[in-house]
């Protein structure tokens, strides 16, 4: 029997905790090619822009996406910033810096519990999320929120982490650098995990680059790009070096991941150490008249904000295009010779936000 | 509350959330906040479910979905909505593709407010919607939630809700 | 205010695409905007975290050509373009025919106005409404 069958993935899903769907061709077991449909979680947000004022459109942005909303915020304001001619204070550099990573800690935990899931190994994800739990503790302690934080705006940030803030920040850092060493180090070498992952969902470098593929996707296959290297913010001034695996495969993107959430550790213990003191926010006159680019490193890959505004309050145009809209185009080139059963994995392996996607 | 009977499953459905109130309602399953003490276990197939729990709003491709997946649900059945979306259309209100609360599609047993909630406000709606649950079981009549106050609009603009009508485009034609 | 960016005729379009994938440019997205009477699309590249940008300038009814055979990538921007201001993208390797973001009862090209419609942006300022 080699006829095609198609069979829908999704919108429902178990493995999936975002709807959308991937329409499957097999031959027997094995994926013949893969198209996506989306549109599930379309919202036309960017229009909003029309109706908001742009220091209220700080808050859309967070709600592109609640796992990586600080960082969407951050990319409109230094837009809106760079359009407005803002010079933001040092200290608010550094906190963007570290409410950044502690978002870019959270979503790797996120997705690595997720990814344990999708393999069939609860215990794991149950340990991850627990271990989690203790950066979003650190995050409503210091910005006030769990999830969605809101501290930044137009002009700097609204929150300082003072020194009871940087006390708790450090400890929580060494648990959770003792947990991930738990957890994750003996991870990479388990043999259940390894029999899913290697090997599995490989794609060359010359195709991740061609297809456009962005953030650890990239990373894993041997593409040392990452925006932190741009220094925005204050990442300049943090000795960044980008995470590079070459393998291309599954246990390659868990591999850069892992390593990114030691990382991010570092990166927000150097910016506690770095970071100098000046006010945390600048007052801003005017409406913004012009247009920029504006791109940062989500943990997903690069997002890219193109901002417009025509020197009245509503910006003209607000364009957002987030990684995983990237990264489809190379997942659809993972899935064909990939057998049904691994299609859950290679999916999450992009770690796709669906949210982002559409907006 | 009283003893509960059975062991009340969840089935998640994300209809048009930014991802805040998923992650938070997954952040219950796990460890510290732990909604397994109450009996409640995630699956994923819809008919293995007591409870539907729905974050985010309805737009124009998945009401079919959500009422798709909610008749998949075995009855007695209760429906969790989770964030100001489920309620209203939140901060997507007014955007083109949002056709609102995801209660013009489906009855709604508990609405959680929030944008995110809070896992403990997330537990206290389950909990409630276990109440609810047990009544149906036993055959009583349960009416379905009011959306929270504070969630609605000035009352010139707030919507009337629109019966759900079977698949197809029927009765979901637009906000006015 | 967008750095490195070059204005290019239409005409010219596919063969300046043509000329960065040659020289190794990672395709990153397509912008598009509505000014009325003509579509202001914006293809950006990037090259060792260098964004580079092509500006082209389309007249409403005119036809956009695909560049999804030089950038596969391209292919989901293009539909959502089609979707969203109601261009026709020519020869496009796959084609929704918009139906990629909007199903069937959903509203069709939200973001195309009607021609000589000024941009939003530059709407009359209410008195007191601005951030002084």
């Amino acid at each position: 029997m080699s006829r095609i069958t198609v069979i829908p993935f999704g919108p429902q899903h178990p493995v999936l905790p975002e709807p959308i769907q991937l329409r499957l061709e097999l031959k027997d077991e094995k994926v013949v090619s893969a198209l996506p449909v989306v549109g599930y979680v379309h919202r036309g947000l960017e229009k909003l822009v029309e109706t908001k004022d742009y220091l209220q459109t700080v808050y859309i942005t967070e709600r592109v996406c609640g796992i990586c909303s600080f960082i969407h915020s951050v990319a409109y304001c230094q837009g809106i910033e760079t359009i407005m001619g803002v010079e933001v204070p040092p200290r608010a550099r550094y906190l963007r810096v570290i409410w950044s990573e502690t978002h870019r800690l959270h979503s790797h935990l996120l997705w690595f519990g997720l990814l344990a899931d999708s393999f069939g190994f609860e215990n794991l994800f149950m340990q991850i999320w627990r271990a989690r739990e203790a950066v979003l503790d650190l995050q409503e302690a210091t910005a006030g929120a769990r999830v969605i934080l809101g501290t930044c705006c137009v002009g700097g940030v609204r929150r300082d982490i003072d020194q009871t803030g940087r006390d708790l920040t450090l400890a929580t850092l060494d648990k959770l650098e003792q947990d991930i060493k738990k957890i994750a180090n003996p991870i990479l070498k388990d043999y259940g995990v390894q029999q899913r992952t290697v090997g599995i969902g490989r794609i060359s470098r010359e195709l991740t680059y061609e297809r456009g593929a962005v953030g650890p996707t990239a990373r894993a296959a041997g593409i040392a790009q990452d925006l932190r290297q741009t220094g925005y913010a204050a990442y300049g001034e943090l000795d960044f070096q980008p995470v590079v695996e070459t393998a291309g495969d599954c246990y390659a993107r868990l591999q850069v991941r892992v390593r990114e959430m030691n990382q991010s550790i570092e990166l927000i213990r150097r910016a506690l150490e770095r970071m100098p003191a000046s006010p945390i926010s600048v007052p801003v006159k005017g409406n913004p008249d012009g247009e920029t680019v504006s791109r940062v490193e989500q943990p997903r890959g690069e997002v890219i904000y193109y901002l417009r505004g025509n020197g009245g309050k509503n910006l003209a145009r607000m364009r957002i295009r987030t990684p995983t809209f990237a990264n489809i185009p190379a997942l659809l080139a993972m899935l064909p010779g990939a057998e049904l059963a691994n299609v859950p994995v290679i999916t999450l392996s992009i770690d796709p936000c669906i949210s982002c996607t559409e907006r | 509350m009283k003893v509960l009977a059975k062991s009340p499953w969840a089935v998640h459905f994300n209809c048009n959330s930014c991802n805040g109130c998923d992650i938070e309602f997954l952040a219950c399953l796990t460890p510290l906040y732990d909604l397994e003490r109450f009996g409640v276990l995630h699956i994923g197939n819809p008919k293995h479910a007591d409870i539907l729990v729905v974050t985010g709003s309805v737009n124009h491709r998945n009401a079919r979905v959500l009422e798709n997946v909610y008749i998949q649900v075995p009855d007695p059945k209760v429906v969790v909505a989770i964030g100001v979306c489920t309620s209203t259309g939140g901060i997507f209100a007014d955007c083109y593709n949002i056709l609102g609360g995801i209660d013009k599609v489906i009855p709604v047993d508990v609405f959680v407010p929030g944008c995110p909630p809070r896992p403990e406000a997330i537990i206290d709606g389950m909990v409630q919607s276990l109440a609810k649950l047990e009544a149906k079981r036993a055959g009583k009549k349960v009416e379905p939630a009011r959306k929270p106050t504070f969630t609605f609009r000035p009352p010139a603009e707030a919507e009337a809700p629109v019966t759900p009508s079977p698949a197809g485009s029927a009765g979901r034609g637009g906000k006015e | 205010m967008i750095m490195n960016l070059s204005e290019i005729k239409l005409e010219n379009l596919i063969g300046a695409v043509a000329a960065k994938r040659a020289s190794g440019y990672r395709f990153v997205t397509i912008t598009c905007s509505d000014l009325g009477d003509a579509f202001d699309l914006l293809y950006h590249f990037d090259k060792e975290l260098k964004l580079e940008t092509l500006r082209v300038r389309l007249p409403k009814g005119a036809e956009l050509p695909s560049i999804s055979a030089e950038y596969f990538a391209a292919l989901l921007v293009e539909n959502e373009i089609k979707d969203l201001f109601g261009i026709a993208v020519a020869g496009m390797l796959l084609d929704y025919q918009g139906r990629f973001l909007l199903p069937e009862d959903a509203p069709r090209n939200p973001w195309r106005r009607p021609s000589g419609d000024a941009d939003p942006g530059a709407a009359p300022r209410k008195e007191g409404s601005d951030h002084e």
